[in-house]
């Protein structure tokens, strides 16, 4: 199972990079490979506020729909309209281009109760 | 505590995600669901449907006993033939459909749905006949479905001789001394046939068959399958609720065969109009994977929701099927499917949505 050590994550499994004031967020190795098949993906808009926990997007495999929740608190400055065309990108590049939304952080403090890759190992090991 | 088939240790081998499916834990994929559902258009995959029950009944009234609580009619099932039937209540509501097969001239051997074996059972115990023997041997046998245009050369492959060409015949072969049926039947609109016979023979074919080329497949790609077929589900989209005709199924119901329960109902509702009717609904674009109970509006008018659908992998779009109210039940009628608010264009067409050609 891949976790890229320059991420922080989420219990619920989405993933965080913070460049600056903005960060890119998408979904763990783990999570993609738990959802399966990934069949469609509604990135949010731009413009969107979220607080951490909140609902940000919606991915669905074959069996299920899942939500996505914004690890931290702000405002979407882009959705991944890639995904839309392509939702089996967060199957086959979950760290990469599948990646879901970037938003900019109201409350960088948040950052200090997500996981680092080692505590994140150990969640999913559960 | 939900209860398990012979073949659950080669399904955690093959590495299946397990769920619980009316009770069972079942596997609903292998490597994806999606994969699996090629490997049946395109291959051959192999279906664990062990779950599903088997009724035996025999004697010298078996057959007017079946004619009299099924809706097609037994009398023109030949030995070593298998037919489509279903079980009605009385307000002519589905309680489950079903496979006959005639296993002998007064033997027949019964493929129920999982969900419904005991309801199925305590039905029939509560309609019994003279001169009928009858065995719920359900958890005695266990049932893998073969499917997919590499299927016969499996077959083939597997027992050394040839499937037979038609499609809903029985042969009856023996394996470990006990009999092992071979139905060319099938839940997937697919060449194939399923395999009834002893748990203990489970785990030898299901090696048998996959040495052959058969690759796994969960409940989740037979589910994507029979929808793309129009196939119903007993529980989404049969109910008893619902009559056959209703359903669609009206080719399976013989009402000139003699009384048989629910016809009463039957042939009131073909006389006052058929309310509702089974319908085949496919999203005009891009959309969400269509679920079961998604609102169906037309106008400002919800008339119906959805019993089961999906993202068809044939068509590129989402499918869904719906009791629609009969004036809005023809083929081209737009209508508009909500998932979380939001509404997709759709329109109704003809049952199948995957047109097979043969």
């Amino acid at each position: 199972m891949n976790i890229p050590e320059n991420l922080k994550f989420a219990d619920s499994h989405e993933w965080i990079l913070v460049e600056g004031e903005t960060a890119t967020v998408g979904i763990s190795d783990h999570a993609q490979a738990e959802l399966t098949d990934i069949v469609f993906a509604e990135p949010p808009k731009p413009g969107l506020t979220v607080s951490a926990g909140g609902v940000a997007a919606v991915v669905e495999s074959v069996k299920a729909a899942s939500d996505i929740y914004s690890p931290v608190s702000g405002e979407v400055i882009e959705g991944n309209e890639a995904l839309a065309d392509n939702p089996a990108l967060l199957n086959t590049d979950p760290y990469g281009e599948g990646w879901i939304f970037k938003i900019r952080l109201t409350n960088p403090s948040e950052l200090e109760s997500l996981k680092d890759s080692a505590a994140y190992a150990g969640h999913i090991a559960r | 505590m939900s209860q398990s088939t012979p073949l659950l240790e080669k399904h955690v081998e093959a590495g299946a995600r397990m769920m619980d499916f009316a009770g069972w834990n079942m596997p609903v994929q292998y490597r994806g669901i999606l994969e699996e559902y090629h490997a049946v258009r395109g291959d051959c995959g192999v279906f664990d449907i062990s779950h599903m029950g088997e009724f035996f009944v025999k004697g010298p009234g078996a057959s007017q006993w079946l004619e009299s609580l099924l809706t097609n009619r037994i009398e023109s099932l030949e030995t070593n033939h298998a037919h489509y039937s279903l079980m009605l209540n009385e307000a002519g509501g589905v309680i489950d459909d079903l496979y006959v097969y005639r296993i002998r001239e007064l033997e027949y051997l019964l493929i129920v749905n999982a969900s419904k074996i005991p309801e199925d059972e305590q039905w029939m115990r509560d309609h019994f006949a003279d001169e009928v023997t009858f065995e719920n041997l359900s958890g005695l046998y266990s049932a893998l479905a073969v499917q997919g245009p590499r299927a016969p050369a499996i077959f083939r492959k597997c027992f050394g001789r040839d499937l037979p060409p038609s499609r809903n015949r029985v042969l009856e072969l023996e394996r470990g001394g006990e009999p092992l049926w071979v139905a060319t039947t099938g839940y997937t609109g697919e060449a194939g046939f399923e395999i009834i016979f002893r748990n203990n023979e489970a785990a030898g074919l299901w090696d048998a068959l996959i040495a052959a080329g058969a690759v796994p497949c969960g409940l989740g790609a037979r589910d994507l399958l029979r929808l793309e077929m129009a196939y119903p589900l007993n529980g989404s989209d049969l109910s008893p609720e619902r009559t056959p005709l209703e359903a669609g199924l009206g080719f399976f119901v013989d009402l000139n065969k003699g009384q048989f329960v629910g016809r009463e109902a039957l042939v009131q509702q073909k006389e006052s109009g058929i309310p509702t009717k089974l319908s085949a609904v496919v999203v005009d674009g891009k959309s969400p994977p269509i679920r079961s109970h998604y609102p169906v509006v037309i106008g400002d008018e919800a008339v119906a929701e959805t019993t089961s659908g999906g993202l068809s992998p044939a068509l590129g779009t989402s499918i869904a099927m719906a009791y629609l109210p009969t004036q809005y039940a023809a083929p081209d009628t737009g209508l508009e499917i909500q998932v979380r608010g939001q509404s997709y264009p759709a329109h109704v067409i003809k049952k199948p949505f995957l047109k097979k050609t043969k």
